[in-house]
């Protein structure tokens, strides 16, 4: 390539997104999942704020209403929380990031080469436990859970605000406990709503099943 | 890395014209800090014809669509995402989630 030596302006405009590639992966991930018929929801929020267990019960209950929810999950290392959905009979994958604290487009477009889309109604993607990196990263998805569990404390929003911010809905987990952790339901929703007003926020057991009615409601009805 | 490449084909189009700086428009919605970027950008140009070039940051403060204003404005802070001037909550974020390469400084 060889460019005119003539007068450049000495400052150009490029207007680019960082993030460009993932971006675009990301759209090409949402219009398969669209033509497919697919519904993605991906939940992102600290390491132990009971992702996995919730997202073991919500497969249990859409497999028993004759759904076929799949679920991918990110971790650094092992795949221990692969094989505890698995339980619930779905299709699970693990995918192991290594050293990389959030999943990117391209893990979701390769961890499903072997798929068929066709034969999932609900495909879940459990992010790695990250408050932070994830928020970053447009992985596809129609709906983006953020979890806070009841014995993280009631200012988790506000010390995150931008997982949040970037996220649809807010799951409080645990909710069994919050008696015996002092839980102020208001102080937290008052929180929620100030970094992202108007949020829906929903509170659940996995353990009991508490709320877990109120969830799925909340998902699109298919087939 | 995104700057990286970016930069190099946006330089590579111009003849591989040197680029002296590299702007970039951050937002505090971006998840992207000012001085983590800087530093993962030293050791992400190290030892390529960027090593030189200089990482411009400039923050791009939020700002939400006020209905009741109706107009944009500033909020009053990331952990309290109202309208500056009337209080008014707003999840509609026009600016703050920013995170690109606005220009390039290119060498004489």
């Amino acid at each position: 390539m060889s460019a005119p030596p003539i007068t450049q302006p000495r400052i150009v405009e490029v207007r680019r997104n960082i993030l460009k590639r993932n971006d675009e992966l990301a759209h090409d991930l949402r219009q398969r999942f669209q033509s497919a018929g697919v519904f993605v929801v991906s939940l992102v929020s600290s390491p132990g704020s009971g992702k996995t267990a919730f997202l073991e019960k919500t497969l249990t209950l859409l497999r028993q209403r004759q759904y076929r929810p799949a679920a991918l999950v990110g971790d650094l290392a092992t795949d221990n929380d692969a094989a505890r959905l698995a339980r619930s009979l779905a299709p699970v994958k693990q995918i192991t990031t290594g050293t990389l604290c959030h999943l990117e487009a391209a893990m979701i477009d390769k961890a499903l080469e072997d798929w068929n889309l066709d034969e999932i109604d609900f495909l879940f993607i459990e992010n790695v436990g990250n408050l932070v990196c994830p928020a970053s990263y447009d992985l596809g998805e129609n709906l983006r859970l953020v979890l806070l569990s009841v014995t993280e404390g009631e200012d988790k929003p506000l010390k995150y605000p931008t997982i949040f911010n970037s996220s649809d809905i807010a799951i409080v987990t645990k909710v069994d406990l919050a008696e015996a952790v002092e839980f102020d339901w208001s102080v937290a929703n008052a929180n929620i709503q100030a970094v992202r007003p108007g949020m829906q926020v929903l509170r659940v057991s996995s353990k009991t099943g508490e709320g877990m009615e109120e969830w799925l409601a909340a998902l699109p009805s298919r087939r | 890395m995104g700057i990286l490449e970016l930069t190099e084909e946006e330089s590579e189009k111009r003849g591989g014209v040197h680029v002296d700086a590299i702007h970039v428009r951050l937002g505090p919605l971006s998840g992207v800090v000012k001085e983590a970027l800087l530093s993962a950008w030293q050791l992400a140009s190290e030892q390529t014809e960027f090593e030189s070039s200089r990482l411009v940051i400039e923050e791009v403060p939020i700002a939400i669509y006020c209905s009741n204003c109706q107009t944009e404005r500033p909020v009053r802070s990331i952990q309290q995402m109202c309208c500056v001037e009337c209080d008014t909550p707003s999840s509609d974020v026009m600016h703050g989630r920013e995170l690109l390469v606005s220009g390039l400084e290119l060498a004489e």
